[in-house]
């Protein structure tokens, strides 16, 4: 991927939905998602489809992402009911991108061919490991053996689109496991693989379990890991385009790159987020909360920041240094080039300059530059 | 004024915790000058950090009125004397205005090294000493034990020694009794021009400085006009009286008298202890002896926790000098540390407590760098400079030599120690001299050793390796050529000034291990491997790296929360704010902080 295609994505309209539901909550999760109530989907999505409905109207979308929870928890009907308001809303452009995320606990040929005739066309399976050790101790309920047979059903159903999200650095795992997950999941050849370092969030319940003493995450053994990943992931034909992302060359995500481009993307359902004509904005975090404001035609939106003038030209270096590309020439490199911090991290070899683009060498050390990139103060210059 | 012969001035002297205070409120309340209800236990130490720690800071006094059992009045002065060997200038004053002192001795722990060293005072003072044994009614109390004790230093007969129980009472009668009968009166010229000797000041908000004086010579009449011989200062005597212990405003302080002058002066450094006053039309020509001006023997930087408490700190230093004209400082700035004052203190007890009174009284948190001691460095061009920092030093091929402080020590210790005593002073440096058995059981270790092997952890290893039970004393000897050395602490090649130490090779290498080791899991990791090296010039004698940082990353920005992302790391960046660049290593103060505090082990 060019750095000229990835800026281009700056320019998309994209969605997100949010589907809370799961048949569990496992321990080291922090999104908003509900377990057991299941008996709030039909009002639920009734309520995303008002929102969807009641939103400003746009240009055809270009990627559409389904994430959740656990969208494949719910009937996939219900997702195709969401799927049409949208397309009728805003419309679809001719090859839109339509993701859902999946557990390989739910998936079988016949969801997968639902799914599919439905309009979905890629799905993202949270694979997170092939060591039932480390599955248990993620608190996962499938076997690995059931993403070997997901894979399999969306590729027979047609999903021409199949991601693996991968969690390594979990207390227990060793480097053998490590690589015998990477292994087996580039044996299923998937188009595209996440590598999400295990992150300790207060509030959960594995962030108790480690505030009273249990093991933590050791970074250097992620950063082993990561080392290990891209290595492995490389040699089998996977490409680094962000932080955490591989694929091979013309797979990578449509809807996360519009969002690392700074592109648009509107947002709907519970504790989702969007930005969209310069702001940023948060919807409502509990589902009840959020299915009550809906219903009573009031605003689910909990927050905005508008991001404008200076702002906005820091927000594009904050998103865009995620990605392998980096970030165009502007004012905002200049002052970072021009900064100490800056400097610091251009001696240190966390960053570098290629073609005048700013790009992160040490993308392990990528909230380091992005507290710089917070830090940098507009020019006098700068037009406010 | 009260006919010499009735007058009795004394002091009583002890070790810690021997009962001097509660002795003195006995005495205050048979002479009936304080009733019982309006008694605080103890009222001689007023300061909250002496009833704390059960030492007097500023000697105060107090005159009782006691009919003896001759049937005569007497007027009994009781000097109360600062407790520690760090004001022995200000005892040495307190003696210097007394005729006798009571060497008060705990039946329980017997003569302990203070006792010795200000019995020797007093005896130097050319004063009688009365020897009593307090606590008799504890049951460890062994007073024949003590009484043998007494009796090896102070020669005398063991039953001629007072017995007796501040705290019930007993013994008391006999004690007034004693020191009517064995202290001499003062023997003064109430004929020849005014002599006083100025024992003790502090400062009160709305009198000004009150000096307590004592009249040798001639009297001191209210409204006189007075010159202070040190200071060539003259002012008017506002104000005179008797301290009972409430102020009592009298005409005139005849010869051999105690009390207080008032003369309207605010500054307590324009009032020196020791210096003699007289009267400024008929002055005395020859001003009494002993006055000196009180040195600070150790030196410590002071820094706030909290940058911004700087003013604040000078502020309370201020108005603790109010009170305290011994302690000096000046300002000193370091690049870990920030702003802060280097000052200078009698000893270690002297800057305990003026760093305690500073985090109490004044509400600051504060940072202490080690302390150190004076040095006196000779420049290759033969002069002698005064050194009171380790940054001061300088660098080898400039200076031939450096001289430090040396002390004369003394150690009272239960005999069974002896053996470790010797292993630890000589492991500092110092060399044993003689060793005397006050009784079997109890042993006076002399011996020379650098005052800076004191200031650093002598104490408390001497402590821990008695069990508590040896007690020290030192007073000032010399100053002694050694093989001195600094060391410097590197953080990725930058000295990092709060750590450099003047010390003796042969232990530069220990603290060097010591310091490296602490800081490397101190400081954070960096975007860098950041080597911490202890230096003796370009030489290096220890190294530890903190390995680089080599994650620092939020793995997935779910569902584009850019917003809660960036708050997130701006919380953080707050905290990178306090940071403090050494050369390109980021440090948190608090890692200084903890370094400097952690002196458990060092």
């Amino acid at each position: 991927m060019t750095p000229t295609e990835a800026d281009a994505y700056s320019r998309s309209a994209a969605a997100y939905v949010h589907i809370p539901f799961c048949s569990s909550v496992c321990p080291y999760c922090d999104f908003a998602v509900v377990a057991g109530r299941d008996d709030l989907v039909g009002r639920y999505i009734d309520a995303v489809c008002t929102e969807i409905t009641t939103s400003e109207p746009w240009r055809p979308l270009e990627a559409i992402y389904f994430g959740g929870g656990t969208p494949s928890h719910v009937d996939p009907s219900v997702l195709g009911g969401v799927l049409d308001a949208l397309s009728l809303k805003h419309g679809f452009s001719a090859d839109a991108e339509v993701s859902l995320e999946a557990n390989p606990e739910d998936f079988d040929v016949a969801r997968a061919t639902t799914l599919r005739s439905l309009g979905f066309n890629r799905v993202s399976f949270g694979a997170q490991s092939f060591d039932s050790s480390v599955l248990v101790a993620l608190g996962r309920r499938h076997q690995s053996g059931q993403i070997e047979s997901s894979v399999r059903a969306a590729r027979r159903a047609g999903f021409e689109n199949v991601s693996l999200d991968l969690i390594y650095g979990t207390p227990g795992e060793t480097a053998n496991s490590w690589r015998d997950t990477l292994r087996r999941a580039i044996d299923l050849a998937p188009d595209h693989i996440s590598c999400y370092a295990l992150t300790v969030e207060s509030g959960t319940p594995l962030g108790r379990a480690v505030r009273d003493g249990a093991e933590a995450p050791d970074p250097d053994t992620q950063a082993d890991r990561y080392e290990n990943a891209n290595m492995v992931l490389s040699a089998a034909g996977y490409t680094r385009y962000e932080v955490s992302n591989w694929s091979y060359p013309q797979h990578e995500c449509r809807y996360n790159l519009t969002v690392w481009a700074q592109g648009q993307y509107e947002a709907y359902g519970n504790g989702s987020h969007g930005y969209r004509d310069g702001i940023r904005f948060r919807n409502i975090r509990r589902i009840d909360a959020y299915v009550s404001a809906v219903e009573s035609d009031k605003t689910p939106r909990s927050g905005n920041d508008v991001i404008e003038g200076w702002d906005a030209e820091i927000d594009r270096l904050f998103v865009g240094l995620r990605r392998v590309v980096g970030v165009a020439p502007g004012p905002g490199v200049t002052t970072f080039l021009q900064s100490d911090s800056g400097r610091r991290l251009v001696d240190a070899d966390v960053v570098n300059l290629v073609a005048g683009r700013l790009t992160i060498n040490r993308p392990l050390l990528t909230d380091e530059v992005h507290r710089c990139v917070l830090d940098l103060e507009a020019p006098q210059c700068f037009p406010t | 004024m009260t006919d010499q012969t009735r007058i009795r001035n004394f002091s009583i002297i002890a070790h810690i915790d021997h009962g001097k205070s509660t002795l003195a409120d006995r005495l205050m309340e048979k002479t009936g000058a304080v009733s019982e209800r309006d008694m605080r236990d103890q009222l001689l130490d007023s300061m909250d950090l002496e009833r704390e720690r059960g030492i007097t800071i500023k000697a105060q006094t107090v005159r009782l009125d006691y009919k003896a059992s001759d049937g005569e009045e007497y007027v009994i002065n009781l000097i109360d004397t600062p407790g520690h060997v760090d004001f022995s200038y200000e005892v040495s004053r307190s003696l210097a205005a007394c005729e006798g002192a009571l060497l008060l001795v705990d039946a329980v722990q017997g003569v302990q090294a203070q006792t010795v060293a200000n019995a020797y005072l007093a005896i130097d003072a050319g004063l009688d000493v009365i020897p009593a044994i307090n606590k008799i009614d504890l049951p460890a109390a062994d007073p024949d034990r003590a009484a043998v004790e007494i009796v090896n230093i102070l020669g005398g007969s063991a039953n001629d020694i007072v017995r007796m129980s501040a705290k019930t009472g007993a013994g008391i009668d006999e004690v007034l009794e004693t020191v009517v009968r064995d202290v001499p009166p003062p023997r003064g010229d109430p004929e020849a021009p005014l002599r006083a000797l100025v024992f003790d000041s502090y400062f009160d908000a709305y009198r000004g400085v009150v000096c307590y004086v004592r009249v040798v010579d001639g009297h001191l009449g209210s409204g006189d006009s007075l010159r202070f011989m040190a200071t060539k200062e003259v002012h008017d005597a506002n104000e005179i009286g008797f301290l009972t212990p409430t102020f009592v405003r009298v005409g005139v302080l005849g010869t051999g008298e105690v009390g207080y002058l008032i003369t309207g002066v605010k500054e307590i450094d324009r009032i020196k202890v020791g210096d003699t006053i007289t009267g400024a039309r008929t002055p005395a020509t020859e001003a009494l002896p002993g006055y000196a001006e009180p040195k600070p023997m150790v030196f410590s930087g002071l820094f706030p926790t909290d940058g911004d408490d700087f003013e604040k700190l000078r502020d309370a230093l201020e108005k603790l000098r109010l009170n305290d004209a011994s302690l000096a400082w000046e300002p000193e700035t370091s690049k870990a540390l920030g702003f802060g004052f280097r000052c200078g203190f009698l000893g270690l007890l002297h800057m305990e407590i003026v760093r305690e009174r500073l985090e109490r009284e004044y509400d600051l948190d504060l940072v202490a760098t080690a302390p150190s001691v004076a040095y006196r460095v000779t420049m290759l061009d033969g002069s002698v400079t005064e050194i009171k920092s380790p940054q001061d030093l300088p660098e080898t091929i400039d200076r031939r030599g450096v001289a430090e402080p040396y002390v004369k020590a003394m150690i009272l210790t239960p005999s069974e120690y002896v053996g470790p005593i010797m292993e630890l002073a000589t492991s500092r440096r110092g060399i044993v001299g003689d060793m005397n058995y006050l009784s079997p059981e109890r042993v006076e270790l002399d011996f020379e050793i650098p005052l800076a092997e004191i200031v650093f952890d002598f104490f408390d290893l001497l402590k821990s390796k008695t069990k508590g039970y040896a007690s020290l004393d030192y007073e000032p000897a010399d100053y002694r050529e050694a093989d001195l050395v600094k060391v410097d602490i590197l953080l990725n090649g930058q000295p990092v000034d709060a750590f450099s130490a003047i010390l003796h090779r042969d232990g530069a290498e220990d603290y060097g291990k010591k310091m490296t080791g602490r800081l490397r899991g101190l400081i954070p990791r960096q975007l860098f491997d950041v080597p911490i090296q202890a230096a003796i010039g370009g030489r290096i004698i220890s190294r530890e790296t903190v390995k680089a940082k080599r994650k620092d990353v939020t793995a997935k920005c779910y569902g584009g929360d850019i917003s809660r992302k960036k708050k997130l790391l701006q919380r953080q960046k707050e905290g990178k704010k306090r940071m403090k660049m050494v050369g390109s290593v980021e440090v948190p103060q608090e890692a200084f902080v903890a370094a400097l505090k952690l002196d458990d082990d060092l």
